[in-house]
C-alpha cells in the first residue's frame, strides 16, 4: 500500500468499492461523483470507473438526492447518498423526516427503506460559517433514523457494510473532515500510551485508558472529530495534574444506547461530554439526561459538557480555534468536575 | 372500447364516488376523525390512467389518493378500515386516509416529496429492467414546491420510466390558480424536455385514450412523459369548508365524470352496476361493524 493510501478516506473508498462489488443493489448518488474528480473529498474516487451504471452524479439537488434514493430503496435498491458537505443536509431535511424514515413507520413496517446518507461534518479547516458546522444534533431527534459517527478505532468496512447492506431502515453516517486525512486505528491495541478496548462489532464504541480501566477518576465521552482533543486532554491531565481519566469514543449517536457507557461512568462518578457542534439542545444534552438517570446516586458532580461556544464558525483559523472546544476547554471542565465533587 | 371495458370503467367510477360520499357522510355525523380529501369530480383520471397499468407498475399519490388507490388496487375494505383507524386497515391504522401502501402503491400527505420518490422508484425499476412504469399524481398547487423541478430534471436527464400526472383542478386548498401559478403550467415540464400532453376532459375514455400512448412510449424506453388534466374538484378541499362561488361549482356539474360516463351505458345496466356497488359497500361496512371490538 502506498503511504498516501493508508488514510481513512482510502479505507472508506475501498470499503465502498467492495460493497458495491458484492451487491448489485447498491447505488451511489451525489454531486460531482464521477472520475477523475471522484467526489469533493475523493471518497468515491474510482467507483464510477468500476461501476459506471451504478454511480449517479447529480445536479445540485440535495433534496432530490435523498428523495430519489428513498424511492429507489422502497423498490429494492440499497442507495448510498453523498451529501458533499454536512452543512447542505438541511436541504434534504424533509425527505429524511417525512419520507425516508416515515414510510416504514407509517406503513406499519410493511416496507423497508434502506438508504445510507454519508456526509462530512466539522471545522478546523478554515472553510467558514457554512462549510464547517457539526449539524448532527438536528438529525438525531428524527425517529427511525440511525445516526452514527465514524471514528478511527472503528472497523471501517464492517461499519459501512452494516449500514448499506444489513439494515432495512435509513442511516446517516457522520464523517469528520479532519479524520479523512488520518490513519485508521481499527486494529491497534495501543494508541500512543493509551490502551484501547472496543465494545461492539460493527458500530464500535472505543474505550481508551492511560492506566488500567479500573481506577480512573473521570470519564470523558465524545464522538467523531473531538476524539483527539479528549485524548490529548486525558494525557495532560495525567501528566500535569495526576488526574486519571478514561475516554469513551461512541460510534452511535441515535438511537441512544448508553448501557455500557453508563457502566463505565459508574466507575468514576465524574462525567464530561465533549462535542464540536453548539451545545444547547445538543448530543450531550440527551446523553447527560439519560446518564444522570442511569447513574443517579453514583454521580459525584453534575455532568459537564463542552461544545462550540459561538453561534457561527468564523472563517479565520485563529478565531475558529477560540470558539471550538479544545484540549484546554476540556481540561478546564474536568477541573470544574473535580472542584464540585 | 369493448362493452366489458365500458362497464368496468363505470363500475370503478361510480364506486369511487359512492365510497367517498360515504366518507363525507360519516365525517358529517362525527363517525370518522381526522381529515379526508375526496376526489369527487376528478374520478376520470384515477380510472382512465390506472387502466393502462399492469402488474409490477408503481404509483405514488398524494393527499387526494382514495380514487387512485381504489382504481389501482380495488382494495375498498383495506381502505375503509384504514380510514376508520382499524387494525384490518391496509396500514393497520397507522397511515390513515393519506398514507397508504400496498402492492406498489404509495401515498404521502406531504406535498411535492413523492415526486422525487417516484423518480427514484423509476430509477430502481430501470436498473432492475422490470419494464415497469412509475406514475406520480400531483396537484397544480404542488407545483409551488421546488423539489418537483429537481425531480423532473433528474427524470429527464436519466431518461427514467416515469409518468407525471398533474391534476389541475384550479385550486390549492382555498387558493385559486391566479394567486399561485405564474406563466403557463405546461411550459414547466416542457422546460426539462419532457413531452407533455394536456387534456380538458372528465370523460374517462378520453383520459384513457390520451394516456395509453404515453405509457407505451415510456415502456419503449423513451423516457418520462407528463400528462396535464384540466379538471375540477366538485367537492370540498377536505371535509366541509368551501368558499368557492356556488354558481361556479354548479356550472361544472355538467362535466361530472360519473354523469358523463353513465350515458354510455343503457339505463338498466347502469342502474344494475350502481346497485351492485351499493351492495358491495354495504357488505364492507357491515363486515367492519361486525368485527368492531372483536
Ligand atoms: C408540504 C405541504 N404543505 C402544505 C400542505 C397542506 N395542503 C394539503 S393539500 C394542499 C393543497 C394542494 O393543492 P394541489 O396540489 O392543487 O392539490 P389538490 O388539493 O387541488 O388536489 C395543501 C396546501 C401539505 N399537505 N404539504
Ligand atoms: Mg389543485
Amino acid at each position: 500500500m502506498k503511504p498516501q493510501e493508508r488514510l481513512l478516506v482510502h479505507h472508506i473508498n475501498r470499503a465502498l468499492t467492495r460493497i458495491m462489488g458484492e451487491d448489485e443493489r447498491v447505488l451511489m448518488i451525489g454531486e460531482d461523483l464521477l472520475d477523475p474528480y471522484g467526489g469533493a473529498f475523493k471518497v468515491t474516487k474510482g467507483l464510477s470507473t468500476q461501476f459506471p451504471q451504478r454511480v449517479h452524479t447529480t445536479p445540485i439537488s440535495e433534496a432530490a438526492i435523498v428523495g430519489v434514493a428513498t424511492g429507489a430503496a422502497l423498490r429494492g435498491m440499497r442507495p448510498v447518498c453523498e451529501i458533499m458537505f454536512g452543512d447542505f443536509l438541511g436541504l434534504a431535511f424533509d425527505q429524511i423526516l417525512n419520507h425516508a424514515t416515515k414510510y416504514p413507520l407509517m406503513y406499519a413496517q410493511e416496507v423497508g427503506c434502506p438508504i445510507t446518507i454519508r456526509t462530512p461534518m466539522g471545522g478546523r479547516r478554515g472553510y467558514g460559517p457554512t462549510h464547517s458546522q457539526s449539524l448532527e444534533k438536528f438529525f438525531v431527534g428524527i425517529p427511525g433514523l440511525e445516526v452514527t459517527a465514524l471514528h478511527r478505532f472503528q472497523p471501517v468496512e464492517a461499519f459501512y457494510r452494516r449500514a448499506i447492506l444489513q439494515r432495512d431502515q435509513p442511516s446517516l453516517i457522520i464523517e469528520n473532515k479532519i479524520m479523512y486525512g488520518q490513519e485508521p486505528l481499527d486494529t491497534v491495541a495501543r494508541y500512543g500510551d493509551f490502551q484501547v478496548r472496543r465494545h461492539g462489532q460493527d458500530v464500535v464504541d472505543a474505550e481508551l485508558s492511560l492506566t488500567d480501566f479500573a481506577h480512573e477518576e473521570v470519564t470523558l465521552i465524545t464522538y467523531g472529530g473531538m476524539t483527539d482533543h479528549c485524548l490529548e486532554a486525558a494525557r495532560r491531565l495525567l501528566l500535569d495534574e495526576e488526574i486519571a481519566s478514561n475516554v469513551l469514543v461512541l460510534g452511535r449517536l441515535s438511537p441512544v444506547q448508553l448501557e455500557a457507557t453508563a457502566a463505565a461512568c459508574a466507575r468514576t462518578g465524574r462525567v464530561l461530554i465533549a462535542e464540536e457542534g453548539t451545545g444547547a439542545w445538543g448530543i450531550g444534552s440527551e446523553w447527560a439526561a439519560q446518564l444522570t438517570d442511569a447513574l443517579w446516586g453514583k454521580l459525584k458532580a453534575p455532568i459537564q459538557r463542552v461544545a462550540c461556544t459561538a453561534p457561527v464558525l468564523p472563517n479565520s483559523r485563529a478565531l475558529e480555534e477560540q470558539v471550538l472546544p479544545s484540549t484546554d476547554t476540556i481540561i478546564q471542565a474536568v477541573q470544574t468536575l473535580m472542584s464540585r465533587t | 372500447m369493448s362493452q366489458e371495458q365500458t362497464e368496468q370503467f363505470f363500475r370503478k367510477l361510480s364506486f369511487i364516488r359512492l365510497f367517498e360520499s360515504h366518507l363525507l357522510e360519516q365525517f358529517s355525523w362525527g363517525k370518522l376523525s381526522g381529515t379526508t380529501h375526496t376526489c369527487i369530480g376528478q374520478e376520470a383520471n384515477a380510472v382512465g390512467i390506472t387502466a393502462s397499468m399492469g402488474r409490477g407498475d408503481v404509483v405514488f399519490s398524494n393527499h387526494r389518493c382514495h380514487g387512485h388507490y381504489l382504481a389501482f388496487t380495488d382494495d375498498a375494505f383495506g381502505l375503509l378500515a384504514e380510514i376508520m383507524g382499524r387494525e384490518e386497515g391496509v396500514c393497520r391504522g397507522w397511515g390513515g386516509s393519506q398514507h397508504l401502501c400496498r402492492d406498489g402503491f404509495y401515498s404521502n400527505g406531504i406535498q411535492g416529496g413523492i415526486v422525487a420518490n417516484a423518480v427514484g422508484a423509476a430509477l430502481a425499476e430501470k436498473h432492475a429492467e422490470t419494464g415497469a412504469v412509475t406514475t406520480v399524481f400531483l396537484g397544480d398547487g404542488t407545483l409551488g414546491e421546488g423539489l418537483v423541478y429537481e425531480s423532473m430534471n433528474l427524470a429527464a436527464l436519466w431518461s427514467l420510466p416515469v409518468l407525471f400526472v398533474i391534476e389541475h383542478n384550479g385550486y390549492a386548498q382555498s387558493t385559486p390558480t391566479r394567486l399561485q401559478l405564474a406563466g403557463e403550467l405546461e411550459a414547466r415540464p416542457r422546460a426539462f424536455g419532457i413531452p407533455t400532453l394536456s387534456l380538458a376532459s372528465n370523460d374517462a375514455d378520453a383520459v384513457h385514450a390520451a394516456v395509453a400512448p404515453l405509457f407505451e412510449q415510456i415502456r419503449a424506453g423513451e423516457g418520462p412523459r407528463c400528462f396535464v388534466s384540466h379538471t375540477y374538484r366538485l367537492g370540498p378541499h377536505s371535509k366541509g369548508d368551501d368558499h368557492r362561488d356556488p354558481a361556479e361549482i354548479e356550472a361544472r356539474r355538467t362535466f361530472d365524470p360519473i354523469r358523463l360516463y353513465r350515458t354510455k351505458l343503457p339505463e338498466t345496466r347502469a342502474t344494475e352496476i350502481e346497485q351492485a356497488n351499493q351492495n358491495r359497500l354495504a357488505e364492507i361496512v357491515n363486515r367492519l361493524a361486525e368485527s368492531e371490538g372483536s
